[in-house]
């Protein structure tokens, strides 16, 4: 009885969080850097999505995955969809187009963090491994894209800043890595959800 | 085997919409960043320029209207600017040197505009123009008159300069060809001065 009074202020947290970052003072601020743009502002809208798959009964959380189209349906449209805003000229775009930025910040959450959540919860042990490891090397991809480039990719940052960032998904990468894998030594699944090995239904 | 289509459409369609829109979203997987983009876009569609209100290095009135029917070469600096400006002052140059005498002037002219109006007034934009031995006459260095105009204008060339914490700037250089028409045709790299002058001896 407890529980949906408790999901409810989950969800007002969540709302007022989205909302804050919709906030322009917010917005210009972390998108002045590339490094708070790329690594604060668009995991924390994923992460926004996520949460609200989270505040979902089970049976909706269901009923949405199958409007989907399945897990893998839903992985895909995430994968697709976090793609688009991995193009250079996207976060270009979004800092200088309004309406790039609007798409920002409803496909992150609808079409990356929701999906993705959606996706995840009926993975088993080995769906989950699968998108742990092509985060991490598609961010070492990137971080050494940024580093190695012998020009700069935004037109809207600086140079040094796309060294940074580039370092930072490298170094974030290797912290996930770690991470994932004392999880999996640890011998307890990546997440705080039981993760069946195979998946049954 | 419904169970399956069930399963195999939705995916299929995501798959397909998700490959059209990254395919919409790079200009067929050709234009990855903003830089590229703008560059193909003038190629496939030239582009109208404001008709902005200019000043020389030596306070004389223009705009870009002023050059139709003839081409015109667009360089973006600042004048303080001692790196990347540096290599299109030597560019712009090279331009210069490269394309028929009797052409300058009368078929084509450069022109060096500085999106750091404050700074920049006619004595460093005469100064620039020493350094990098322009006549001042087809070769101009200019100043948008009104600071206001400033973003209008570069906006419409796609050129987008922002500030370096050293109190300089950091901007995407590139020479810029304008047609007769008065309409932005081409942006090449300032490292490929060859191909512009070649695209311009075409259309002398």
């Amino acid at each position: 009885m407890k529980q949906p009074r408790r999901s409810g202020r989950h969800a007002l947290g969540a709302g007022a969080a989205y909302l804050l970052l919709t906030l322009p003072p917010v917005r210009h601020w972390l998108e002045a850097s590339m490094a708070s743009h790329m690594l604060v502002q668009m995991p924390l809208l994923v992460a926004l999505g996520m949460v609200a798959v989270r505040l979902l009964p089970a049976g909706r959380r269901r009923r949405l995955r199958n409007g989907f189209g399945g897990p893998l349906a839903c992985l895909t449209a995430a994968t697709f969809a976090s793609a688009y805003w991995m193009l250079p000229r996207a976060l270009d775009a979004a800092i200088g187009e309004p309406l790039a930025e609007f798409a920002k910040f409803v496909s992150l959450p609808l079409l990356v963090g929701l999906p993705l959540a959606l996706a995840w919860e009926s993975f088993g042990l080995i769906g989950r491994g699968f998108v742990w490891t092509n985060l991490i090397s598609m961010q070492v991809f990137l971080g050494w894209l940024y580093v190695a480039a012998p020009l700069r990719v935004c037109n809207n940052y600086l140079v040094d800043d796309q060294l940074r960032v580039g370092w930072l998904l490298i170094t974030l990468a290797g912290l996930l890595f770690a991470g994932w894998l004392g999880a999996l030594f640890r011998g307890a699944p990546a997440s705080r959800t039981e993760a069946p090995m195979y998946k049954t239904a | 085997m419904k169970a399956t289509r069930r399963r195999f459409l939705p995916l299929l369609s995501i798959a397909l919409l998700g490959t059209a829109t990254l395919w919409w979203g790079s200009d067929g997987f050709t234009a990855f960043t903003a830089e590229a983009a703008r560059r193909q876009s003038v190629l496939a569609e030239p582009r109208p320029l404001p008709m902005v209100g200019l000043e020389d290095q030596d306070g004389r009135r223009f705009t870009l209207g002023d050059y139709a029917g003839r081409l015109l070469a667009i360089e973006f600096i600042y004048t303080q600017c001692n790196s990347i400006c540096y290599s299109l002052g030597t560019t712009f140059r090279q331009l210069h040197d490269s394309v028929p005498t009797a052409a300058l002037g009368r078929d084509l002219a450069l022109l060096s505009i500085s999106f750091d109006p404050q700074h920049d007034g006619p004595e460093q934009l005469r100064e620039y123009g020493q350094r990098f031995g322009a006549d001042g006459a087809n070769w101009r260095i200019a100043r948008p008159l009104a600071a206001a105009e400033l973003p209008a204008l570069l906006a419409a060339f796609g050129v987008v300069a922002i500030p370096d914490r050293l109190g300089g700037f950091e901007h995407n250089a590139a020479i810029h060809l304008v047609g007769r028409d008065n309409r932005l045709r081409q942006i090449s790299d300032i490292d490929a001065a060859a191909p512009f002058v070649a695209a311009i001896r075409e259309q002398l």
